[in-house]
């Protein structure tokens, strides 16, 4: 029984939770995938996954919610986390236009650029090159951030928009600047539900 | 590694959808300047409206209202990181296009300005902005969506302060709902048929005014280029969506009368997927606490013991009014 939870505090909650439990059902895992708002629920968990929305709401409520240090101590202890564009610029170690004040849980070896791609009309979809598949995934990029700069040899491109690196791994946490849970595409999902295994 | 070649889309309805689902949970704040719009972001508001006046300095004004002057919308995109969004008055075509040349994130295409197209809203499926319209009852919503708006939102009442329009909004688009689930496919076609109506109406109403034939043949067009049947064709689709679902294909958000984190909470309660406050931050005695409270109640709206604490020391909320004695319902612009 696998136990993920998503981030609940605000953003695409509900489509990482409905992604999940494709991933389990494609992986044959039994498991839940449930909103993570409260402290106590990290007790026994197998995942976390940090949901797009915007990173600056995310992050403050996560600080009130008290979810801001238990998330970062269990990411260093080992557990899964994915990040997926807000949830990426959250997991970063330096953010490039970060709001003053704003706090990330600096888990990933990467710098990120908020708000690289420019606005909403430069949001875009384009096929993805993943280092796992042969197959293409359906990349959808809304107000995304950059992964400008890789620091260090512990990080890992896992997924690329031509040249440019946009998805990395390391150790067990996953960063992408894109969002899968607004596909129908599962397999992001359980290449990183694998590592809970 | 092998290369793929680099195909881009823009403008797709997932990708306008996708944004709509980025602000869920969050709340929207209208904001005239660029200090209103720091507040805004500062207290954790996941998005703000660029506005020339909040709603309750339009209904003391009176007046023409229309988009918001070009330097104040840049004023407020230079001021923040999360999207902004901007109004246009209903139907008004080349504002819309305006403000998505200028970048803004998201168009409001709301009743809260003057309309300027007494007959159809934008057909919104021609532009690659999202468009967030908004919704009494659920056919309003559905000729909304049909019309490419990527996001709902009650229409309340707006600068009110009073919550009760919005909570009669919520309640009409859900009983409807359930209703809808209730229903056979061929009623669910009925349905449709009644929804679009008034695109009927509105094209025999033009007709009229030209003295021309009300009678309207099967192939010609009443909405865009778009036959009766084509748009009873496309709300009919909607409908079975939303028969499936058991809520709106798209999201959600509570708007018009938002004044407290109490109504904030009720609204998240009621189903809803974020809230829109208009004037009752800027017109409470300490928006800055109003603003971070607000955002707290969406976030722990199921928690009334938070919201005590969430609503202690937040000073006096707008002052409000009664619906009754308006002399403006601005919700009964746009069908």
């Amino acid at each position: 029984m696998l136990k993920v939870g998503v981030i609940g505090v605000q953003g695409a909650v509900s489509e990482h939770i409905d992604a999940t439990k494709r991933a389990l059902e494609k992986l044959g895992v039994g498991g839940e995938a449930f909103w993570l708002r409260r402290p106590e629920q990290l007790n026994a968990i197998d995942a976390i996954i940090l949901p797009g929305g915007e990173s600056t709401t995310i992050s403050r409520l996560m600080q009130k919610s008290g979810l801001f240090e238990p998330v970062t101590k269990l990411g260093e202890e080992g557990l899964p986390i994915m990040g997926t564009c807000a949830g990426l610029i959250l997991l970063a170690k330096e953010v490039e236009g970060a709001v003053e004040g704003q706090r990330f849980l600096e888990l990933l070896d990467v710098r990120v650029n908020r708000n690289a791609y420019g606005r909403q009309v430069n949001s875009f979809e384009a096929p993805l090159k993943l280092s796992f598949s042969d197959e293409p995934f359906p990349g959808v990029f809304i107000r995304a951030p950059r992964i400008v700069e890789l620091l260090g040899d512990k990080i890992k491109p896992i997924a690329w928009h031509g040249d440019e690196v946009v998805g990395v791994e390391q150790g067990n946490i996953i960063g992408l600047a894109f969002h899968p849970e607004l596909t129908e595409d599962a397999r992001l999902h359980e290449y990183f539900l694998r590592r809970a295994l | 590694m092998g290369r793929l070649r680099v195909i881009e889309a823009k403008g797709t309805e997932r990708l306008k959808r996708g944004f709509a689902r980025m602000v869920k949970g969050g709340v929207i704040m209208d904001v005239t300047n660029a200090e209103q719009a720091r507040i805004a972001e500062e207290a954790g508001a996941v998005s703000v409206m660029a506005l020339h006046k909040v709603p309750a300095d339009i209904r003391k004004a009176g007046g023409v209202a229309r988009m918001a002057p070009i330097e104040k919308i840049q004023e407020i995109m230079d001021a923040v990181t999360i999207p902004v969004m901007a109004k246009v008055r209903i139907g008004h075509v080349a504002e819309a296009r305006v403000l998505e040349a200028l970048g803004v994130d998201m168009i409001d295409e709301s009743e809260v300005l003057t309309p300027a197209n007494p007959f159809f809203h934008i057909d919104k499926r021609e532009f690659n902005v999202p468009f967030v319209c908004g919704a009494r009852n659920l056919g309003e919503a559905v000729r909304r969506i049909w019309e490419g708006s990527a996001m709902i939102r009650t229409k309340g009442e707006a600068g009110t302060g009073n919550i009760v329009e919005a909570v009669r909004h919520v309640r009409l688009v859900a009983d409807n709902i359930r209703l809808i689930q209730r229903m056979t496919d061929e009623q669910v076609y009925g349905v449709a048929e009644k929804f679009a109506e008034p695109y009927l109406r509105l094209a025999r109403q033009i007709r009229e005014i030209s003295g021309l034939s009300e009678r309207i043949l099967e192939n010609e067009p009443v909405y865009g280029h778009y036959t009766y049947r084509e748009i009873v064709d496309g709300l009919y689709k909607i409908l079975l969506g939303i028969k499936k679902l058991g809520r709106l294909p798209v999201v959600n958000f509570a708007a018009g009368g938002v004044a407290t984190p109490a109504d904030a909470a009720l609204m998240m309660q009621m189903g809803m997927d974020g809230v829109f406050v208009g004037s009752g931050i800027f017109k409470s005695s300490n928006p800055e606490k109003m603003a971070r409270a607000i955002v707290e109640a969406v976030n722990h709206w199921d928690k009334p013991d938070v919201l005590v604490e969430i609503s202690k020391e937040i000073g006096e909320p707008m002052k409000g009014l009664e619906i009754e004695e308006l002399e403006v319902r601005l919700e009964d612009r746009g069908v």
